[in-house]
């Protein structure tokens, strides 16, 4: 099949960008994303012209590197999917695809549809841990952890940190993204000693990274790849409430 | 204190002082319903409101730091969330998010500037004068507010005005009222839908509930 592509084009994080159309011809049905973009990107540099610039890393939708917007919808309009496990029999011949850099003021554009994630990676810095002593692997019952809550933490714990949520945002909240971490480890006998500071220090980070409010509209669900519910921000708010009330320790 | 600055605190904050205007609005049409039980029913109502003294200040008092507090945050909150999205998609599309949602800071300042059209209107009782309750003859040596009331609404530019600003709450409401839930930490995964339905079901009772008022008189349906 044959698409024409408006791609984002922009030389470096100061220069202004603009949308770019290249012709896409003779594209496989059976071609992720990516590598659809690898032939357009073949056609560019054989012709001696600056190939399109884009995140990628495995390739089978797990690493998070893939950060494209694809007709207005982060990774593309096939649920939970990232861009490089979207393929093109999502797609009819003739279509005209917009591709579009992840839009945030916290996501600087570094080359075309390149974006700065570092701020995703301070929110995890602030908190996004637990502290333990190193040494020998625990045993295996050491901390009984009920299935239920296993399935919930590991639930939370899918989230692979692309910033679809971010990307999708109406108000570019990364309230998703930070919840997952933060229900994650409240959930868990490891990670609750330090609940109180982690809510805090990541929800702070949040906003110091320029990431905007989440007013509770839900678009971060409805795009994430791996499908991480809203209710982890309804914890993690449950969290910061559990947070203010008076500490035994007098933290 | 971090209530008052933190991203979280000041949602809660958003969601607490909310749901207490819509406890606000819940007593109000309670009262205002009382104008189907006839001129008795609400120049009752109105005269024990009066009755209260020095409790009504009390009330205006509480209502103005909720409004203050509930406005204040909402437009702040707005005004950096718009900073921290500057660039729009070529290609803008959402998937989940509702009208109402995305416009409640503007229905919030539409039922701001109501607000105070409204107290200017039934409260201080200057914009129509001719019809104020004040220089209207007592009833039984109260005020007629039901008189006023019909009156006022009988024009239809006042009535429009009231049907406007009840489009906005019921827009500002429907997002609104579900959202405290999620933002007070209680909704669950399987629960989310169930409360979203519920919440654009309490704005749909409250608005229709409120434009009857304005709309049955326009009607002559109470005269």
């Amino acid at each position: 099949m044959n698409l024409t592509l408006h791609v984002w084009r922009q030389k470096g994080p100061q220069a202004k960008g603009k949308l770019e159309t290249y012709q896409a011809k003779n594209v496989s049905p059976d071609q992720s994303f990516l590598e659809m973009l690898d032939e357009v990107n073949d056609d560019l540099i054989k012709s001696g012209k600056d190939p399109i610039a884009f995140d990628h890393d495995c390739r089978e939708g797990i690493c998070g590197m893939c950060s494209q917007v694809i007709n207005g919808r982060p990774h593309g309009h096939e649920e939970r999917t990232t861009v490089c496990q979207l393929h093109m029999r999502q797609f009819n011949d003739g279509d005209e695809i917009f591709v579009e850099p992840w839009r945030a003021k916290a996501f600087p554009i570094q080359k075309d549809l390149i974006v700065d994630r570092s701020s995703l990676d301070a929110i995890m810095q602030s908190g996004g841990y637990t502290s333990c002593h190193t040494g020998g692997v625990p045993d295996g019952n050491t901390f009984p952890i009920p299935k239920p809550v296993a399935d919930y933490a590991m639930d939370a714990a899918e989230c692979i940190g692309c910033g679809a949520c971010i990307a999708a945002c109406p108000n570019s909240s990364a309230m998703l993204y930070t919840s997952a971490k933060v229900a994650q480890l409240a959930a868990l006998p490891q990670g609750k000693p330090e609940a109180r500071k982690r809510v805090k220090a990541m929800t702070e980070a949040l906003l110091a990274e320029g990431f905007g409010n989440c007013t509770n509209h839900y678009e971060c669900e409805a795009a994430c790849p791996k499908g991480i519910s809203v209710k982890f921000i309804a914890k993690l708010n449950r969290e910061y409430l559990k947070s203010m009330m008076p500490s035994s320790l007098g933290e | 204190m971090n209530l008052f600055t933190s991203t979280v605190g000041r949602k809660i904050l958003m969601a607490v002082t909310g749901l207490m205007l819509v406890g606000f609005i819940t007593v109000h049409l309670l009262g205002n319903l009382s104008i189907f039980w006839g001129a008795d029913a609400i120049n009752a109502y109105a005269k024990h409101l009066h009755d209260l003294g020095p409790l009504v200040w009390i009330f205006r008092l509480v209502m103005l730091c909720l409004f203050a507090i509930h406005i204040t945050f909402g437009v702040q909150l707005y005004l950096e969330n718009k900073a921290a999205n500057p660039e729009p998609y070529a290609v803008q599309k959402t998937l989940v998010t509702t009208f109402s949602a995305k416009t409640m800071v503007f229905t919030g300042l539409i039922i701001l500037a109501f607000l105070i059209y409204h107290l200017l209107h039934f409260t201080v009782q200057v914009t129509n004068p001719d019809i104020s309750a004040h220089n209207l003859p007592l009833v039984d040596g109260h005020l007629d507010v039901f008189t006023m009331v019909v009156m006022s609404f009988q024009k239809v530019f006042i009535a429009i005005i009231y049907l406007i600003a009840m489009v906005a709450l019921f827009l500002h409401l429907s997002h609104g009222v579900s959202s405290w839930v999620q933002t007070l930490g209680w909704s669950t995964g399987p629960s989310q839908d169930k409360v979203t339905a519920l919440g654009k079901l309490v704005a749909i009772v409250y608005g229709l509930a409120y434009i009857a008022i304005p709309l049955f008189i326009l009607a002559h349906i109470v005269k």
